[in-house]
This record gives structure tokens, C-alpha cells and sequence, in this order.
């Protein structure tokens, strides 16, 4: 997701590592391009102008230039402020000993509040909530009844009432809620302007009534400029507890969560990261900052990956690692193991460095379908040995796996690819270890 | 963290008129335009999504210009906004001439853009202009979809063609494209569903819907118009390029103006797709549909 940010940052930062003594004038070079990537990644511009005046500050001064590697120094100062910027640790949901808690999503129209009500049902559900789901939006049609399907889908009762005030359906639901003893309430509310008086005064009056523990302001990772507008009225209005910022699985760079973080200082709490119920994510600023500067976001990756490999199969895939033995046998249970843990491009820009060495390399789904296909079409001792692949058995694989000779060609092209740079991994040192599977 | 926040905080206060009224000022005090009026009106751009290298271009542009007749204040915002007013033209072309019966235009656009609501102020638009409008719930897959465009679909007096959540969007497009031929629709809008341009199943999806139309009207569908939410960032100019390789747009529909948003990014897009910018979206009633005028646009950057 901040894909493109962290290549161009990247390339700041060779050329200050190129150099060996830094001045006050290529200090300054480095921070006008980094201005131009926070532009174009969305920081609004009086944030990045703040920004840039800060690290220009710090940097300049003697504890640069006199430190023995200067380019690190910058870097770190920068990935400092940027931290600092974004919060300097998760904040959880506040929820507490009322009954029931009550959580409240606000936002603009669009921004994705009724998706993150199912996700944040399932997230309550996981850790032993028992949370029900309030339909508020009296007035986008056909809104109450996404979000019974979105319920329906995930086994979330969804409280929905005919009636047109709002305000009665909280207090409703709040007698349901204790009635029949669900915990806490996810109330979804209709999608709003932060210039609308009438509609943010009902916003605050649904606020007051139900005591919301938690206000989430839900914002869309897409957002441009105008997201500390909305954002600073919203939290003048409400006065929110959190952010969530949606669909960051596109390639937006999600500057946005700069801005907010620095108009409102309200924590971002979640992100979302699809469409399924359960890709909401924590937000953990150290990580997001980390991978906007190219270092990869290793801890995400590790933890995301723990859930889904089993330990033992990790265990094997991390001896072979090192034995540098990678046969398509292991590749292909690594796709499997791939398959299980989200698509494959959110995958690729968590991990250091994965997006230099993958540039123009396809990472689409589909093809992982299709490299099963062809790989399960191959004889163990093909897949053992993929050297011995001669033009007949190419063909004859990609008959059985109904794909093409030129598709079998680019499967081991890759598998050339993946192997070249698990070597470079191991030489790169570190990383190896970290990971608990063989990406 | 305190200090950054509060500098910051101060900073907004400084509203938009202020930083227009900062180029005036210099003016009248010099007939030149220095380096700080043209910061200034880069940051007009810059905080209206236009982008830092379209804003850069711009501005760069004015720099050029022959100053020596830049006297008042208002010669060098009137033309930079002449300026801005010529590029958004440049790209509308004249009215190509109306197909045969059913035209076809096809809704796109990553999700949460306003899809189904414009699709709805379309057809009120086109049935008020004595049109026989149907309307297509392709998008099969967003819970409540369907529910929504048929709401829609009665307020605007339109018919609609539907059918279950989960079934093949390509399959609906086809029906509602018999069904326009058969019972002589004039138009039929198509809603497809939210994607980002990023996933590249969803993208050949929406390929494969315009492909299946193509069957039944080999020149279909005759519009695509591709809708960008004002709020949208940089990503926007992304989804546009994606779009527009994934589908022959013809179009932008600008929605959610009624904000604080200017949406410039749209300038960006022009400027490098040269897709026009069709309507706009300015509010939730179904009359709120505009036809896009650029010096309207342009003036609302400024204010």
C-alpha cells in the first residue's frame, strides 16, 4: 500500500548514503524531494511543510555533521519525526464496564463505515464479545439492509428498525442490548458532510445518548487534502477517540493518516484492508512509518504469517532456507501456505526490499492458481529436480496442467527468481531468520 | 508532539482568501509576481489535490509568461484561472452523435465513489428529458446494492433489470442489454460494482461485462464514465489511468462537490488523459446533477 512512497524514498536515501560528508545544501536537495513524496502521497501540505521545517531543524544542526554516519542520521531523524507524527504506539479500542459498551462509526458518505461495522463485529467476536450491530442510517436507501446482509454473513445479529428517528433506534437498541445481553453495540450511523449543521447535530446528539465508549471517525486511505477539514470539524463536532482508515489494500499511499493524526492528535486505530469481514488490521505506527521508508514491515509480516502457518511446516521451510535447498516441492507448499494469509501484494510490500527486486514481476493471485496447476502436473522427481525439465516434459505439463508451455517456461523463470533472491536474503542477513517461512 | 500539533492547528486557521489575499497584496505592491505570490498560489493548488508536479507545470507556466502587463491583482489569479479554464475545455469534444437506440453507458469507479447515487440523479436527469431510462444492478456483489438502484430506479421513474447478490454481473449487463433492445429503451445505464483499480480479477471482470455488451451492440457500451469521489487524493489520477486501460472511458463524474473537497486531482487527469469531466455530484437529493462547467470549477478552487 505505500508501495510507490516508499520506492521514491528510497532513492532519496541512496543518494544521501552515496555521500560521504553531508552539507547544509544537500541536506536540504534530500528534504525538497522528500517534501514532494509526502505531497504526493496525500500529507496535506501545511503538515508536510511543518514536517519539513522540523527535520530541516534537527538535521542541519551539529549533531548531524559531526555524527560519524551522517546519511543514517538523517534517515533516522526523519523515520523519528514521521513516528512522531503518527503516534508513538498502538492505541487500542477503549472499551469499558458499561453495559452494553457502545461504539459509533462517523464519517463522510462512502468512506466504508458499514464494511468496518461487520469487521469490527467479527474483531469483538474474536476476542470474546458478544456485539450487535445498530442499522442508523435512516437515509441512504437501501442502507439498513446492507447491513443486515453484512450480519447475516458473519452471524452478527443486526439490530434495524422501520423508523426514521434515529435517535429513538439508539435508545432501542441500547434496551435490546441489555435485554438480551449482548455486550456491545456497533452503531453504524448514515454517512454525513462535516458542513451539514443538521446532520452533525444529530451525530452529537446520538453521542450523548448512548455515551459511546468509543467514537471512530472512519475515513477512506484515498483521501487527499481535504482530510483535515473533515477530520477537525468532525473532531470539533464529536470529538472522536480514533481513526480508521479504509481500503488501504489499493495503492494509495495514505498520507491522509499523517494529516488526521496531526489536525485532530486522535490515535489511528484500524485500518482496512479489503472487503472480506475479517481484513482490518490494528494500526501500529511504528510499522507504517518503517514501511513509508523502505525498511518493510517485518513485525506485521511475521505476526500475520504466524497465524496462518502452522509451526512445523515453518520450521522445515526455515532448515531448507538456510541448506539454500529449494526445490518446487517447497515452493508449492509455500503457496499454499501464501494462500492462506492474503493476497499476495500486500504480502510483497511488507517485506525489505521485496519491492526493488520484484519491480515489473507480476504478483497476481491468479498466477498462483496456475502455478499449482502446473506444479501439481509435474512427477515428484520433476519437482525434486527441475533441471532435468526438458522440452517434452514442458509440454506435457502444461497439457495435463491446461496451461501453456510459455506459462510452464515463466513458472520456473520465477522459481529461478525466488531462488536468486532468498540467496540475496541470506547474504543480506537477517531477514532469514526473522521470517518464519521462506518469502 | 504538543507543539507541532498547536503550530500546526494555527497554521489551518489560515483559510484559503487569506492565501488569495496574500497574492493581492504582493501585487499591489509590485507589478512583478515574486517568488512568494507564486508559493502562494502553488499552494492554492496543492491544497486542492491538483498534485505537486501538475501544480509545479502551472506554475512554472505562469512564471514564464511575459510579466509586463501583470498590474493588478486580478490580471495574475484571472490568468492563471484562464489558464486552468483552457485546459479543462481543451479536452470536451463535440457531442458525438446519439447511436442507435439503446445507448449504453456503463458507471465505474473504486468503491464508496457514489456510484449508484449518480446512477440514480442520471436517469431523473435523462426520464425528466422524456427518455425511456433502464437501469442495470450489476453490481452483484455489495450487500445492498441491488436494493439501493431499485430505490433509485422508482424515484427516477426508470426500470430496472436485476438479479440475486452473488450472481454474474456479466449475465445481468447481457439481460439488460436484450431487454433495452427488446422493449426500446433509449438508454440503459449500467451500475458495475466498486473495485479498486488494483485487483486485477475485479478489473477483468469489469472487461468481461463490457465485453459481453459488445455481443449484443458490437459499438457498446457508447459511454463509460468513470467516477471520482472530490475527496480523492493522488490516487485518483492512479485509478484513472487503471480505468482507462481496463475500459474505453469517455468520461469523469466528479461527486461528493458539495464539501469542502475542490477535487482538483480531476485537473490532473485532464491534463494527462485528456478525459473530459462530464458532471458533477453536489449534493443527495436527485436533482443535484450538474453539467461541469470549468470556469464554475476553476472559480471554486480560488474561493
Amino acid at each position: 500500500m505505500f508501495q510507490e512512497i516508499t520506492d521514491k524514498l528510497d532513492a532519496v536515501f541512496r543518494r544521501l548514503r552515496g555521500q560521504g560528508k553531508l552539507t547544509e545544501s544537500n541536506i536540504a536537495d534530500a528534504l525538497r524531494d522528500v517534501r514532494r513524496v509526502l505531497l504526493e502521497a496525500d500529507v496535506n501540505y501545511k503538515v508536510v511543510k511543518q514536517f519539513i521545517a522540523d527535520v530541516q531543524a534537527k538535521a542541519v544542526g551539529r549533531e548531524v555533521l559531526k555524527s560519524i554516519t551522517p546519511g543514517q542520521m538523517v534517515i533516522k531523524i526523519i523515520f523519528d519525526e514521521l513516528l512522531h507524527l503518527l503516534g508513538e504506539s498502538h492505541v487500542p479500542l477503549k472499551l469499558g464496564h458499561s453495559f452494553p459498551n457502545t461504539v459509533l462509526l462517523a464519517g463522510l458518505q462512502g468512506s466504508g463505515k458499514t464494511t468496518l461495522a461487520g469487521k469490527l463485529a467479527v474483531f469483538l467476536r474474536q476476542r470474546g464479545n458478544s456485539p450487535l450491530l445498530v442499522a442508523a442510517d435512516v437515509y441512504r436507501p437501501a442502507a439498513i439492509q446492507q447491513l443486515q446482509v453484512v450480519g447475516s454473513s458473519i452471524g452478527i445479529p443486526v439490530f434495524a428498525q422501520v423508523e426514521s428517528d434515529v435517535i429513538k433506534i439508539c435508545q432501542e437498541a441500547l434496551d435490546y442490548a441489555r435485554k438480551n445481553m449482548f455486550d456491545t453495540i456497533i452503531v453504524d450511523t448514515a454517512g454525513r458532510l462535516h458542513v451539514d449543521e443538521a446532520m452533525m447535530d444529530e451525530l452529537i446528539a446520538i453521542k450523548t445518548l448512548l455515551q459511546a465508549n468509543e467514537v471512530l471517525f472512519v475515513a477512506d486511505g484515498m483521501t487527499g487534502q481535504d482530510a483535515v477539514n473533515t477530520a477537525k470539524i468532525f473532531n470539533d463536532k464529536i470529538d472522536f477517540d480514533g481513526v480508521v482508515l479504509t481500503k488501504m489494500d489499493g495503492d494509495a499511499r495514505g498520507g491522509a493518516a499523517l494529516s488526521i493524526r496531526a489536525v485532530t492528535g486522535k490515535p489511528i486505530k484500524f485500518i482496512g484492508v479489503g472487503e472480506k469481514s475479517d481484513q482490518l488490521e490494528p494500526f501500529y505506527p511504528d510499522r507504517i512509518a518503517s514501511r513509508i521508508l523502505g525498511k518493510g514491515d517485518v513485525v506485521s509480516l511475521v505476526e500475520r504469517a504466524q497465524s496462518a502457518v502452522d509451526a512445523e511446516t515453518a520450521h522445515k521451510m526455515q532448515q531448507k532456507f538456510k541448506q539454500r535447498e529449494f526445490s518446487l516441492e517447497d515452493f508449492f507448499d509455500q503457496l499454499q501456505q501464501i494462500k492462506k494469509m492474503g493476497p499476495l501484494q500486500d504480502l510483497m510490500g511488507m517485506i525489505p526490499g521485496a519491492n526493488k527486486m520484484l519491480k515489473g514481476m507480476q504478483v497476481d493471485d491468479r498466477g498462483l492458481i496456475q502455478a499449482e496447476a502446473i506444479i501439481k502436473s509435474m512427477t515428484p522427481q520433476e519437482r525434486r529436480s527441475p533441471q532435468i525439465l526438458n522440452g517434452s516434459r514442458r509440454k506435457r505439463i502444461a497439457l495435463g496442467s491446461g496451461t501453456r508451455i510459455q506459462d510452464v517456461n515463466r513458472l520456473l523463470e520465477q522459481y529461478k527468481v525466488l531462488q536468486k533472491m532468498m540467496k540475496q536474503m541470506k547474504q543480506g542477513g537477517g531477514l532469514a531468520r526473522k521470517m518464519p517461512f521462506g518469502w | 508532539m504538543l507543539s507541532v500539533l498547536s503550530k500546526l492547528q494555527k497554521g489551518l486557521a489560515k483559510t484559503r482568501s487569506d492565501l488569495v489575499g496574500g497574492i493581492a497584496r504582493t501585487l499591489t505592491r509590485s507589478p512583478k509576481i515574486d517568488e512568494a505570490a507564486l508559493e502562494e498560489l502553488e499552494e492554492v493548488l496543492l491544497s486542492s489535490d491538483v498534485g505537486f508536479e501538475t501544480a509545479e507545470e502551472l506554475i512554472e507556466q505562469l512564471r514564464s509568461k511575459d510579466r509586463s502587463g501583470l498590474t493588478t491583482t486580478d490580471s495574475v489569479v484571472e490568468i492563471f484561472k484562464a489558464h486552468l479554464i483552457e485546459l479543462l475545455d481543451s479536452t470536451v469534444q463535440p457531442p458525438r452523435p446519439l447511436p442507435v437506440p439503446p445507448q449504453v453507458i456503463s458507471i465505474i469507479g473504486v468503491n464508496g465513489s457514489g456510484k449508484t447515487t449518480i446512477i440514480g440523479k442520471l436517469a431523473y436527469r435523462l426520464t425528466r428529458e422524456k427518455k425511456k431510462v433502464l437501469l442495470a444492478a450489476a453490481d452483484t456483489f455489495r450487500a445492498g446494492a441491488i436494493d439501493q438502484l431499485a430505490v433509485w430506479a422508482k424515484r427516477a421513474e426508470a426500470d430496472l433489470v436485476s438479479s440475486i447478490t452473488g450472481s454474474d454481473p456479466a449475465a445481468v449487463a447481457f439481460d439488460a442489454v436484450r431487454a433495452a433492445k427488446n422493449r426500446q429503451h433509449d438508454i440503459l445505464i449500467i451500475d458495475t460494482a466498486g473495485r479498486l483499480h488494483t485487483k486485477t480479477n475485479l478489473m477483468e471482470e469489469l472487461k468481461k461485462i463490457h465485453r459481453v455488451i459488445q455481443r449484443e451492440i458490437a459499438d457498446a457500451p457508447h459511454e463509460v464514465y468513470l467516477v471520482i469521489d472530490a475527496t480523492t487524493g493522488q490516487n485518483g489520477l492512479t485509478q484513472a489511468r487503471q480505468f482507462a486501460e481496463a475500459a474505453q472511458v469517455t468520461g469523469i463524474i466528479l461527486t461528493k462537490l458539495d464539501g469542502t473537497a475542490k477535487g482538483g486531482i480531476v485537473l490532473a487527469i485532464t491534463r494527462e488523459l485528456g478525459l473530459p469531466i462530464r458532471y458533477v455530484g453536489v449534493g443527495e437529493t436527485i436533482d443535484d446533477l450538474e453539467l461541469f462547467d470549468a470556469s464554475q470549477f476553476v472559480e471554486a478552487l480560488f474561493r
